[in-house]
């Protein structure tokens, strides 16, 4: 099948961006998820953006209702799900509408004209039929007729004529799967395995995929077929991987590598949930999860868990950390590890649920009562979040401290070619527990001292309950600075104070340096320099590829660690003439730049549930310059 | 630091060296002792014992005994202990929480609990009042009851928490009181040694906030008269002369005098009982404000429990997958090779 007609040219691009679009019920995100992995087999670089509405079934037809998926490919190294997309996959009305104005001048529109009736066209607001009216004169339009064509190929099944069309998008994916030369079989198989349930459904997605296939081959209505090779990477074994599946199966490492059962107390909530769903999938790694009444007993059980010995996790997003406030102070001030993983949405309140913000930082940093530091991390690509995952627990584990892991929708949601770890090569994170008194009461006995800190590290001993003769009680009131029995006293309560703030600060000693990305060409320090955390290191790196060709001298520092800041990160800010901070928020971490380091480091901000484009951040990187 | 008591079947084993703060004469005092009297009869380790509270006068319970423990946040005790007792099936663990903390902030996580069946033991400390902060009518307390944030009443029904409890599908429903030790060791014993989620009410007399409240139930001379003994398998009989007895009518339960009824017709007493409308029509006994209070153990009855049906869960993934493997779960999707 893979041959290619006389009529069509075989053209070798070196990228691709194409975004899959229709109504919710249309299987947009299955159809870009597919495409996406077999682009993966196929040794392509890949960064992929889900975007679909909060809504799980807006009304059929409307602007509401569309959902898209952004697949970004390459034959070399890319680090964002593209700008633009050349291609635009529009299975109604709605989708065309709403997506359009993202398509590059050129680009291809393949349109499902089966959809392009009245109804729908009013449904979208069309007052015009697009296909007519000129408004798609600025690209290459192909109409076909999908849904006939997938019903046509479904006639000899025993399907009904209402599910056949439902096979629709499979006949997308099979014409885009020609277009690009993507290899067939594996998406045949995955047809097989994902729709064990019901051979009628095999049936009718193959013959979908099989006729969008063919029409590609035949209908002469294409005149090229493009080749995407494979892009150079590092040697090793890789799969494709989403930040939520990368932080669960992080957590089963950690697991692992702290030699402690997992616990993860949790409460659905979007971006978050598939968390929860993957980890549930793998009890056999001994892990339990725990699905709670609400986000504080998420949080709660969780604590509940740590004080009993387990590695203990709740997942959630910005909602959920403002219920679990309370008991992260709890955590915080009984010195027992706990991660919380604050998957980032659009807020406040309950905002765009589906769509991604990094605005949970502030929060992370100051959303308790009281004095109440907690070090924070946070993952930057899909992959990263399992190095992350691991990364918060170590801190959690040995300090004894509440960690926030920051990600977001984007990560979440979002995949990426992960070169595996050598499992082998993955840290120690174990921990001992104490088992013996640590101290003598005033009659002379050995005694345990709850509070008796480590001289290094500064964290307090971990006994847990099942341990003889170190029985103690711990809790929310302030605690003596050595026995840890409450203590009203006021000075014991300043010292136990700075030494909360201290432990945490001093983890600086034990996360790696900040490190400065340098042109190639660059002898010291560049005079701009772009500080980024989390998600946005893939357009920070496509921005800064982009000006730095056109001649710019810049640098650029990713953040792991944003609480406490690597210990160097004050040099590398030193001596700047401009300093810009992308977030996509309103400019917290760049507050916290100023507040700290007293510079002059610029806010660029971004609050559309998207991530950044690389051309918007050149734009506003190249205006702040001149300004 | 330690508890240099070295004899369990002393009460002094089970004493922390805290010094205890409630008020003189509070109720929660019997209740600590009954617990740590319990504890001299019981065959368990210190070290494998966890009290969990929340926030309030009762909270501070766990302070007092000499085992693991936890003074957590309002409301959150049974949540916390859930997480506990799910990651540690091996230990004993007590919630302790005042009418406030477990009906009001927390209601919703003892529900859950009690549902869930997870492996702890409640007590419900009721003193039908906020002691801690002062005194302010809690989620128990009277419609009219006058306090300093209800000067002209509370207009609030209560909650029965017994019908909570019966709701909520609770395996173990009992109730006790502080003046009478014997019967709360009794009643703890049960609890303890019941597999599941354990609910117990008692009646807590707050001397300073809500002084008496429950005198006209539990005082001595009104005891005959006002409390009901219920035994499982017997028919439910009170009254100094043991005259007056139990029915259903309707649904309902009804006191009656003895002589006016068949005595086959008087309630028998059933813990077990699949249906748990019999505890339910107990439980709303009192409610009328004129019929006497039961206690004792309402219910009893077995349940598939919690922590230990996730733990084989745990042991059927592990049969049917083996062992976790990590490197095997990292190439569990598609992979390939770059050369
Ligand atoms: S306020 Fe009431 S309940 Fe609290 S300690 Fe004093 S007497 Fe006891």
């Amino acid at each position: 099948m893979t041959n290619t007609a006389d009529h069509i040219d075989l053209t070798t691009i070196d990228q691709v961006v194409i975004r899959f679009a229709g109504d919710s019920g249309d299987g947009m995100q299955l159809t870009g998820d597919r495409f996406t992995s077999a682009s993966a087999l196929a040794g392509n670089d890949l960064a992929t953006l889900p975007d679909f509405p909060a809504e799980i079934r807006a009304p059929q037809g409307t602007l509401a209702g569309v959902s898209a998926f952004q697949v970004h490919i390459s034959d070399h190294d890319i680090h964002t799900p593209g700008d633009a997309p050349d291609v635009l996959v529009a299975m109604n009305p709605a989708a065309l509408r709403s997506e359009l104005e993202r398509l590059r001048s050129g680009g291809m529109v393949i349109l499902n004209e089966d959809a392009f009736d009245e109804r729908n066209l009013t449904k979208a607001g069309f007052t015009a039929d697009p296909r007519s009216d000129g408004s798609l004169d600025d690209y290459v339009v192909h109409q076909v007729p999908m849904t006939k064509l997938t019903v046509d190929a479904t006639s000899d099944l025993d399907v009904k004529k209402r599910d056949a069309e439902r096979s629709k998008n499979f006949f997308a994916l099979g014409l885009i799967s020609w277009m690009y030369s993507r290899p067939t079989d594996p998406t045949l198989d995955w047809i097989k395995t994902k729709f064990a349930k019901s051979e009628a459904v095999i049936a009718s997605n193959t013959a979908a995929f099989h006729a969008g296939h063919a029409f590609g081959e035949t209908a002469e209505m294409f005149a090229s077929q493009f080749k995407v090779a494979a892009a150079p990477q590092r040697p090793g074994e890789y799969t494709n991987i989403t930040g939520n599946v990368a932080t669960a199966w992080g957590m089963i490492a950690a697991g692992q590598l702290a030699k402690l059962p997992v616990f993860l107390g949790s409460y659905p909530i979007t971006p978050a949930s598939d968390i929860l769903h993957e980890l549930s999938r793998h009890k056999n790694f001994g892990v339990r999860t725990f699905q709670a009444e609400d986000e504080i007993a998420g949080v709660g059980a969780a604590l509940g868990a740590s004080f009993g010995g387990n590695l203990a996790y709740t997942t959630t997003s910005g909602p959920g950390v403002a219920l679990k406030g309370e008991t992260i102070g709890l955590a915080l001030s009984m010195e027992l590890p706990l991660v919380i993983i604050d998957v980032q949405r659009g807020g406040p309140s309950t905002g765009l649920p589906t769509k991604t913000e990094a605005s949970d930082l502030m929060m992370a940093m100051y959303g308790r009562h009281g004095e109440a530091p907690m070090p924070i991390v946070a993952a930057s690509t899909p992959a990263d979040c399992f190095d992350a995952v691991i990364e918060a627990s170590r801190l959690a584990l040995k300090y004894r401290t509440p960690v926030m892991l920051l990600t977001d929708g984007y990560l979440a949601n979002g995949a990426e070619p992960w070169l595996l770890p050598d499992v082998e090569s993955l840290p120690d994170i174990s921990v001992p527990f104490t088992t013996e008194p640590n101290a003598v009461d005033d009659e002379g006995e050995p005694a345990f001292a709850a509070y008796l800190r480590d001289e290094e590290t500064l964290a307090r001993p971990w006994a847990i309950p099942g341990t003889p003769g170190l029985e103690h009680r711990l809790g929310g009131l302030e605690k003596d600075a050595v026995t840890g029995n409450v203590s009203y006293d006021a000075t014991n309560h300043s010292v136990m104070t700075d030494v909360r703030q201290a432990k945490v600060d001093g983890i600086a000693n034990d996360i790696p340096e900040a490190v400065v990305d340098r042109s190639a060409d660059s002898a010291g320090d560049a005079p701009i320099l772009i500080v980024g955390w989390g998600s946005t290191r893939g357009s920070i790196t496509s921005a800064v590829e982009r000006l730095r060709s056109a001649g710019h001298h810049i640098d650029t520092v990713h953040l792991t660690h944003v609480n406490p800041f690597p210990k160097n990160l004050g040099e590398v800010l030193a001596g700047r003439e401009h300093i810009f901070v992308p977030e996509l928020n309103k400019g917290q971490l760049v507050r916290l730049l100023r507040a700290e380091y007293l510079v002059d480091a610029k806010p660029i901000s971004k609050v559309m549930g998207l991530p950044f484009t690389a051309a918007e951040l050149v734009d506003h990187i190249t205006e702040g310059i001149n300004r | 630091m330690t508890d240099i008591q070295l004899d369990p079947s002393k009460r002094g084993y089970w004493t922390s060296n805290q010094e205890v703060r409630w008020c003189p004469g509070c109720g929660d005092y019997g209740i600590l002792a009954a617990m740590q009297f319990l504890y001299t009869e019981l065959d368990v380790d210190r070290e494998n014992t966890v009290f969990i509270s929340g926030i309030g006068c009762a909270a501070r319970f766990p302070y007092y005994m000499s085992t693991y423990g936890l003074h957590t946040i309002h409301g959150r005790a049974p949540a916390i202990a859930t997480g506990l007792a799910v990651a540690r099936p091996d230990l004993d663990i007590w919630v302790i929480g005042g009418d406030g903390d477990m009906l009001s902030i927390g209601g919703n996580h003892l529900i859950h609990a009690l549902r869930r069946n997870v492996n702890v033991k409640i007590l419900l400390f009721n003193n039908q009042i906020y002691g801690l902060t002062k005194g302010q009518y809690s989620p128990t307390s009277e419609v009219g009851k006058i306090t300093k944030t209800s000067p002209m009443g509370s207009l609030d029904t209560p909650f029965n928490p017994i019908s909570v409890a019966v709701g909520a599908g609770a395996s173990f429903i009992a109730r006790t009181h502080d003046m009478d030790r014997k019967h709360m060791i009794e009643v703890f014993k049960r609890a303890h040694a019941h597999k599941g989620s354990s609910f117990v009410e008692i009646f807590q007399n707050c001397n300073v906030f809500n002084d008496g409240a429950f005198d006209s139930i539990v005082k001595r001379d009104a005891r005959a008269e006002m409390m009901i003994d219920l035994v499982h398998g017997e028919p439910i009989r009170f009254g100094a002369d043991n005259d007056k007895g139990v029915v259903l009518d309707k649904g309902a339960a009804k006191v009656v005098k003895v002589a006016d009824v068949d005595e086959s017709d008087l309630l028998v007493h059933d813990e077990r009982a699949d249906s748990p409308t019999h505890a339910f029509a107990l439980g709303l006994l009192a409610d009328d404000n004129q019929s006497p209070t039961p206690f004792g153990v309402f219910r009893d009855t077995t349940r598939p429990e919690y922590a230990e049906a996730a733990t084989s869960q745990l042991l059927a993934a592990n049969e049917a997958d083996g062992p976790g493997d990590l490197g095997a779960l990292l190439r569990s999707g598609a992979t390939w090779n770059v050369e």
